[in-house]
């Protein structure tokens, strides 16, 4: 069988639906990021097979890009989890709720 | 059509407005990690001065531009008078912004200069996004901006709620750029590129007809479609469109107030240059994939943020909802896809950003210290203690309901009108009952500020000239722009993109 692009398009969707549904079913903040992280990484998936299956160097170097960002996003989710768990205890996302209406 | 040098020279010129914002934030917290203790007025002058600086030469850069749009650093970064007009408007608004935080740092005691700086950095990722020409470029500007303003929204230390807005802002802002950044990977997978110009010719395809006449017309593919599709939605998700809106007023309603008049103004331009631009190079023939489901997001983004907004009690929150509801008046104009519809957007963006930061300052000036209490109560026969506070807030929620002789009235008669001229009359007539529903809830307000007795213990604010000055521009800008739109019309006039 012959690998196309096809196959890591639909291996990066699985992914993708995968980290969604966690972002929206888990209750803990640090896993919800990890969804978030593993979103991304889907999508540099998706990047890099579209990449190769055109023969192109555009989507390998989004791909670095992305990593980046990624890290800057964990530095600041952290910062913030840190700065609420300072002030409460935290055991899931539920607990923060003052602001509702 | 677009004038290209030599790839490889920058035009220093283009970037200038960029330069001066984002060196102009890194600078300030150079100097501030080595002097011991910096005056907190040097920290306003210099943030106000490198925003404003900005503005200047974004408007040297209007007037130098020859051509109808320059690229540079190869193609990435684009200047035409669409990304001028509105770096100006990220500019002025992030000044006024910046005006703003000096009075309620002190205030709130949070010393520090991050706040200024936060907000300069995250304008400078709105400026990218503004003259971005590649979608991986658009993607950093809006990764930029929004890094920023999640810290923003979290500034208030001694506030849970403001960390709260924060967490909230955070996990729904990844949340939504992951869809955008998939949503690029595709139209990249589609058409094999991620630069703008270069997707629009990978898009429209050409043929003769029998009459010897060229017809524009494409084929979409499923990659291109879901690729639009994700790109709207994490647009949609940016300016608070429903159904992604569901952030919103939680996140106004924590965020300390004058972080939420940058994000009112700022990210909300940001989020619809980017959608416009992406829509005008995808061109008119795609109109029929992404004009139906942006008509219905725009109807629900009128209604929903209308109807909710006149159940709240809290006024910071009702004004988050009633900025979902401003978010669907521009979607009017992005809908329509002609270039009146943009110019309506544009002119709508520029002068909402005066009105909304405007109506900001008089809420960070009411609430008081701590930042918390925006209950009805507060603007209680504020007209007998301070008539000009008073009057000037009068003004501005008359021009957010659109009454006339206000910019308001002005902007929402031309999105309404682009959308009638497009044929959307169910569209334009949704548009007009959320307006007069919307109405009722700056009248409550009014009503409460001029015919209620103020409370016994009220006493009077005391007014800062910085916070003073920002709302009486605010209110000069809403009243003569109001009576005299031309000249602001003009220009977005000449600054909308095209719908090819």
């Amino acid at each position: 069988m012959e690998l196309t692009p096809m196959w890591y398009l639909a291996l990066s969707a699985m992914v993708f639906s995968i980290g969604a549904v966690g972002v929206l079913i888990r209750r803990n903040p640090l896993i919800m990021f990890m969804c978030v992280e593993l979103m991304l990484n889907a999508v540099n998936l998706t990047f890099v097979g579209l990449a190769w299956g055109r023969n192109d160097i555009d989507g390998m170097v989004a791909v670095f890009f992305v990593l980046v960002v990624a890290a800057a996003e964990v530095v600041v989710g952290l910062a913030i989890v840190v700065a609420i768990m300072r002030r409460r205890d935290l055991a899931t996302a539920d607990d923060i709720s003052v602001l509702r209406g | 059509m677009i004038a290209q040098a030599d790839p490889t020279q920058v035009d220093y010129l283009i970037l200038a407005p960029l330069i001066m914002m984002a060196f102009g934030g890194l600078l300030l917290l150079t100097i501030t990690s080595l002097t011991k203790r910096l005056s907190s007025s040097f920290v306003t002058t210099w943030s106000v001065a490198a925003a404003l600086g900005s503005v200047a030469f974004a408007v040297w850069l209007w007037i130098d531009l020859d051509t109808l749009a320059q690229v540079t650093l190869s193609s990435s970064i684009i200047a035409d008078k669409f990304s001028v007009f509105l770096t100006v408007v990220i500019g002025l608004s992030t000044a006024l912004a910046l005006m703003l935080t000096h009075h309620y740092l002190d205030r709130e005691e949070l010393p520090g200069i991050e706040m200024p700086v936060l907000m300069m950095l995250s304008a400078s990722g709105g400026i990218i996004m503004v003259m971005a020409h590649d979608l991986i470029v658009f993607f950093l500007g809006l990764e930029t901006l929004s890094m920023a303003v999640y810290i923003l929204a979290a500034m208030h230390r001694r506030r849970f709620e403001s960390q709260e807005a924060g967490m909230k802002y955070f996990v729904l802002g990844a949340f939504s750029s992951t869809f955008l950044l998939y949503g690029i990977a595709l139209i990249y997978g589609s058409t094999g590129t991620m630069n703008l110009a270069e997707i629009g010719r990978a898009t429209w395809l050409a043929r003769e007809l029998a009459d010897g006449s060229i017809e524009f017309y494409y084929e979409p593919d499923g990659l291109m479609l879901g690729g639009l599709a994700l790109l709207i939605v994490g647009l949609a998700f940016k300016v608070g469109a429903v159904p992604f809106h569901s952030w919103t007023p939680d996140v106004y309603q924590g965020s300390p107030t004058p972080s939420v008049a940058f994000m009112a103004s700022v990210v909300k331009v940001a989020g619809f240059a980017g959608l416009l631009r992406l829509l005008s190079f995808l061109g008119r023939p795609t109109i029929d994939d992404w004009g139906p489901p942006l008509e219905v997001i725009a109807a629900a983004t009128l209604l929903v943020g209308a109807f909710s907004a006149i159940v709240q009690t809290d006024v910071k929150r009702m004004l988050a909802y009633s900025s979902i509801s401003h978010a669907g008046f521009i979607l009017l104009g992005v809908t329509a896809g002609t270039d009146n519809g943009v110019a309506a957007s544009l002119f709508y963006l520029a002068t909402y950003s005066f009105l909304v930061i405007g109506t900001f300052a008089v809420l960070t000036l009411l609430s008081g210290a701590g930042d918390a209490d925006f209950s009805l109560d507060r603007f209680r026969g504020l007209s007998r203690r301070q008539p000009a506070l008073a009057l000037a807030l009068l003004v501005l929620l008359l021009a957010q309901a659109g009454v006339p002789l206000t910019t308001g009235f002005v902007a929402k008669f031309e999105v309404i009108g682009a959308a009638v001229d497009n044929g959307t009359y169910w569209l334009a007539i949704i548009a007009m009952l959320a307006a007069v529903v919307a109405a009722f809830l700056y009248i409550k307000v009014i009503v409460s500020m001029f015919l209620d007795e103020p409370a016994d213990d009220a006493a009077a604010v005391e007014v800062p000239r910085l916070v003073g000055a920002v709302v009486a521009i605010a209110a000069i800008v809403t009243i003569v722009f109001g009576i005299f739109p031309g000249p602001i019309d003009d220009l977005a006039r000449e600054a909308f993109v095209f719908f090819i």
